[in-house]
């Protein structure tokens, strides 16, 4: 995208004024995506973004700008913004030397998404939209949505680095609306993952309808949720999203750092029950999460974050890992090149466990059985989180039987985790999800196998 | 200004072939964003942004392509791809740009000068100010998890080949806290906020102490027993359920099935103390604007009155396949096409201060944040239940801070259930205003 040499002189510049670190992180992201909703499709849309972000860090301050504008004349313009933002003391020249370094993630992408015909993508909105509807007359509503992007990304820093990624993502999603005599209920379904478009080699988009047609269905006959404290067992694959808030953000390093995490200060200690083990994986090969280098040109990592129980390490970005004295965990993160880099999440999952999931749920008396969760949100200073329920049933003497309306699910992260109880042997990965922070969204992954939480509260509306 | 933007979208719509209909949306923004930890810049941004997004018409199909640059040769590619996407839309009869339908823009002025000449050091001045105050506000508040200075001036501007060819400016800015406050192993947060059309307006104070009295008084709280409760929404809180509101009153969601009011016109929805309106004419609200997103007046619209269902918004294509009329209310940013939704809500504020109105209840709660609005409401059936923080009322005093709850209802429930609304309308960086408002009969789900 830009000439080291180019590179070289934009951070020696950079750090005119006195700055002890700066980076250029450039971006070209092209993007494409279809949207049928009502029977039509109603359009294609395609979208461009290009530009730089420059930091410079003077002591605790970091100053940043951003440019669209990629010539030499744009960055120097773009670094001495930042520069005057982080408003160095001293001056002085520093000679930077640029050495690339090579990443790979692993496995290639088949089929450049660029490369398949806009009629190809367009079959597949009313190929879903036609099979969704046809599941079931009570079904009143589709909508069908297909995206794809490339993303190239440049990292170079005044340590020398020089990074490069290019990363392609696939999506694709499909929501309906029930209509019966209980009102209208929704039902959604969706497949991302790092890879092109291969992705409909990998799913059936026939039996991503009918599911997605499924759950309005089921929901029509859904009652009311309970409130109040029960047990809670949550299914394969459906429910990662629940360490992503119980325990996730309240490791990401800048929060602990300020002392906005119930886990700061909790490295070494047991946090969670005995067979709970915890990952964070950016190199999780195809995962929605997976990079091949972070957003500041670290390479991807596997981190363990929480081994049988005991808190082991939290996530890192360049500069809290830097104050440390130590590596960057492969976390730092950002939407895109008008945004500064934070701790983030890639993929992050619970290992599996021995336990046979029907037996897990045969030996619950009395509980909820969330097959499919939403999205959820956690205050990392407190450790309470929530997190939504999209498909749930009640547990009657051990078994599943009623639909459950849609709801929040609500506990305190440390003391959920050391209610995990349960632990089965059939871990999945979820349907990718956007994390936000701070007004920023990146792609994560999860996963979890079925497990059971001894007790959670339950937000629903009936005794 | 916001002439160049509009020469630059007059360029794209001369690129018009003929039967082709062609909207240029232009925009360009100079941001600020300042964190401060510890006295000092932890990070400064600045920089401008600019894009275009370019919708193409022809023959009753629609294609879209949109840009993160100005450039003309990017902006020829922009209009390829949209022309070139929209040859596989399905036709629609009731596709189409806007047209000029006669009402004029508002005459307000939403830009303030004194926002561009205003220092980045006086702004880090502004948000170390608050920061301090946070912490001297209490002995009890242990840290900050955030205090933030951000600015905005964005102009755009909209030019159609139907005839459409508008440009506004404006500025924004707001300061916002998150304070810790701990006693022993017990942490809670709270939030404040200050906004304005330029720094003079902003009262770093205020939202110092709001921060600091929400995060202490939160400490020792409990999770409350479950039942139902009289609830009282705070006027953050209620501003984001109207934000839910407003979207069940989206012509869009009514057209496709996916209102719960959409065979409700005319009929009591609600109780008879609500009236909702939607009016982005209001200088007062942070999304005021006097031009939609296809570039059509924004006006005040009457949604609900006094209980009654008045109204559902509109953008151009809705309203036409609706067989009525715009009411101005496109959303949009460069990168998408314009989607309807309310752009300023608001509830007529009632006549009751809010110590009045705790004063007259003998059990409830006063639920002062919520969480989880994604993931637990579904605004197409109704049901919600988020997570939530407050105090409880006991005989009509403020009682003991609980936390680790749910409130659940549906929205047809609660908008019916409503016993009063507070006087204390408030304008808040969102595009919701606030007002207190209290609800009877919702189930909370604690122990």
């Amino acid at each position: 995208m830009i000439d080291a040499s180019v590179l070289e002189r934009v951070l020696g510049s950079a750090l005119r004024t006195g700055g002890e670190f700066a980076e250029v992180f450039a971006e070209d992201r092209r993007s494409s995506s279809a949207l049928l909703d009502d029977g039509r499709v109603e359009e294609l849309t395609s979208g461009r973004d290009r530009g730089a972000g420059i930091r410079v860090v003077v002591g605790d301050t970091t100053g940043f700008a951003h440019t669209a504008d990629l010539s030499e004349a744009g960055l120097l313009a773009a670094a001495e913004a930042a520069a005057a933002a982080a408003r160095g003391g001293g001056g002085g020249v520093r000679t930077i030397a640029l050495t690339r370094q090579q990443a790979s993630r692993g496995y290639e992408i088949e089929i450049a998404p660029v490369e398949v015909p806009k009629a190809r993508k367009v079959e597949l909105l009313t190929r879903a939209d036609e099979i969704a509807r046809s599941t079931d007359g009570a079904i009143s509503q589709v909508s069908v949505n297909y995206g794809d992007s490339l993303r190239r990304i440049l990292v170079a820093n005044s340590d020398g680095l020089f990074a490069e990624d290019e990363t392609v993502r696939t999506f694709f999603a499909v929501s309906c609306v029930a209509t019966g005599d209980s009102g209208m209920q929704t039902g959604r379904e969706s497949i991302g993952h790092t890879i092109g478009f291969e992705l409909f080699d990998r799913y059936d988009i026939d039996e991503l309808a009918r599911r997605a047609a499924g759950r309005a269905i089921t929901k029509l006959a859904a009652r009311p949720a309970p409130s109040g404290q029960m047990p809670v067992v949550i299914g394969s694959g459906g429910g990662g999203v629940l360490f992503h808030e119980a325990c996730g953000h309240g490791l990401e390093a800048d929060l602990v750092s300020k002392g906005a995490s119930v886990f700061g200060g909790r490295v070494g200690q047991q946090v969670a029950s005995k067979g709970v083990t915890v990952v964070d994986d950016g190199t999780m090969s195809r995962e929605w999460g997976n990079i091949a280098i972070d957003d500041e040109g670290n390479r991807a990592q596997r981190n363990v974050l929480i081994e049988e129980g005991i808190l082991t390490d939290y996530m890192w970005d360049q500069l809290r890992a830097r104050k440390e004295g130590r590596a960057s965990s492969g976390n730092g993160r950002r939407q895109s090149y008008q945004h500064l880099p934070m701790v983030r999440m890639t993929n992050t999952y619970l290992l599996a466990g021995t336990e046979e999931p029907e037996a897990i749920i045969a030996s619950t008396e009395k509980g909820v059985y969330v097959k499919h969760l939403g999205g959820g949100q956690v205050n990392t200073a407190t450790g309470d989180f929530v997190f939504g329920m999209t498909e749930a049933y009640l547990i009657e003497n051990g078994e599943v039987t009623e639909p459950l309306r849609e709801g929040n699910l609500i506990g305190n992260g440390p003391e959920v985790l050391q209610r995990i109880d349960a632990l089965g042997n059939d871990f999945a990965m979820g349907p990718p999800g956007t994390c936000g922070k701070d007004g920023q969204g990146v792609p994560v992954g999860d996963g979890v196998p079925t497990l059971r939480v001894s007790s959670l509260t339950i937000g629903g509306t009936a005794a | 200004m916001s002439d160049e933007l509009l020469a630059v979208a007059d360029r794209v719509v001369a690129m018009a072939r003929p039967g082709e209909q062609v909207e240029a949306v232009v925009v360009r923004g100079t941001d600020t964003e300042i964190k401060v930890y510890g006295g000092e810049v932890e990070s400064l941004s600045s920089a401008q942004a600019q894009g275009v997004g370019i919708r193409v018409v022809i023959d009753g199909r629609q294609g879209f392509a949109y840009a993160g640059s100005l450039d003309e040769s990017v902006i020829a590619e922009t209009l390829a791809d949209a022309r070139d996407n929209a040859g596989f839309a399905t036709f629609d009869e009731f596709a189409g740009l806007a047209e000029p339908d006669g009402v004029a823009a508002p005459m307000i002025e939403l830009y303030r000068s004194a926002l561009e000449t205003f220092s980045p050091e006086a702004k880090v001045a502004l948000a170390i100010e608050m920061e301090r105050a946070v912490l001297a506000a209490d002995p009890r508040i242990s840290g900050i998890e955030s205090a933030e200075y951000m600015d905005s001036i964005s102009e755009s501007a909209v030019v159609t080949t139907t005839g459409i060819r508008s440009a506004g400016r404006e500025s924004n800015c707001y300061v916002a806290t998150y304070a810790m406050a701990s006693d022993g192993d017990d942490t809670q947060t709270g939030f404040g906020f200050s906004v304005g059309r330029e720094p003079s307006q902003l009262d770093p104070e205020r939202a110092a102490a709001e921060a600091a009295q929400r995060a202490t008084r939160m400490l020792g709280a409990v999770q409350p027993s479950s039942g139902r409760l009289t609830v009282v929404l705070d006027p953050w809180v209620t501003a984001q359920f109207l934000g839910l509101i407003g979207y069940t009153l989206n012509g869009d969601a009514v057209l496709k099935g996916r209102s719960l009011f959409a065979d409700r016109m005319g009929e009591v929805v609600a109780s008879p103390l609500l009236t909702l309106v939607d009016d982005p004419t209001d200088t007062r609200a942070f999304t005021a604007t006097d031009a939609d997103g296809e570039g059509l007046a924004a006006r005040r619209n009457l949604l609900i009155e006094n209980g009654v269902l008045r109204k559902f918004v509109h953008n151009a294509q809705s309203a036409r396949r609706a067989g009525t009329v715009s009411t101005g209310n496109a959303v949009r940013g460069f990168k998408s096409t314009p989607d309807v939704g309310c752009l300023a809500v608001s509830l007529l504020p009632g006549t009751s201060d809010p110590a009045a109105l705790l004063a007259g209840i003998t059990d409830g709660v006063l639920v002062q944040e919520v969480s989880g609005l994604h993931s637990g409401v579904n605004p197409v059936s109704g049901d919600f239940s988020t997570g939530a923080e407050g105090i409880r009322i006991r005989n009509g005093e403020l009682a003991e801070p609980v936390r680790e709850f749910t409130i659940a209802s549906t929205l047809q429930k609660m908008l019916r259930d409503v016993q009063a609304v507070g006087s204390d309308l408030q304008f808040l960086p969102m595009s919701s205003a606030g007002v207190t408002l209290v609800v009877d009969d919702l189930t909370i789900s604690g122990s």
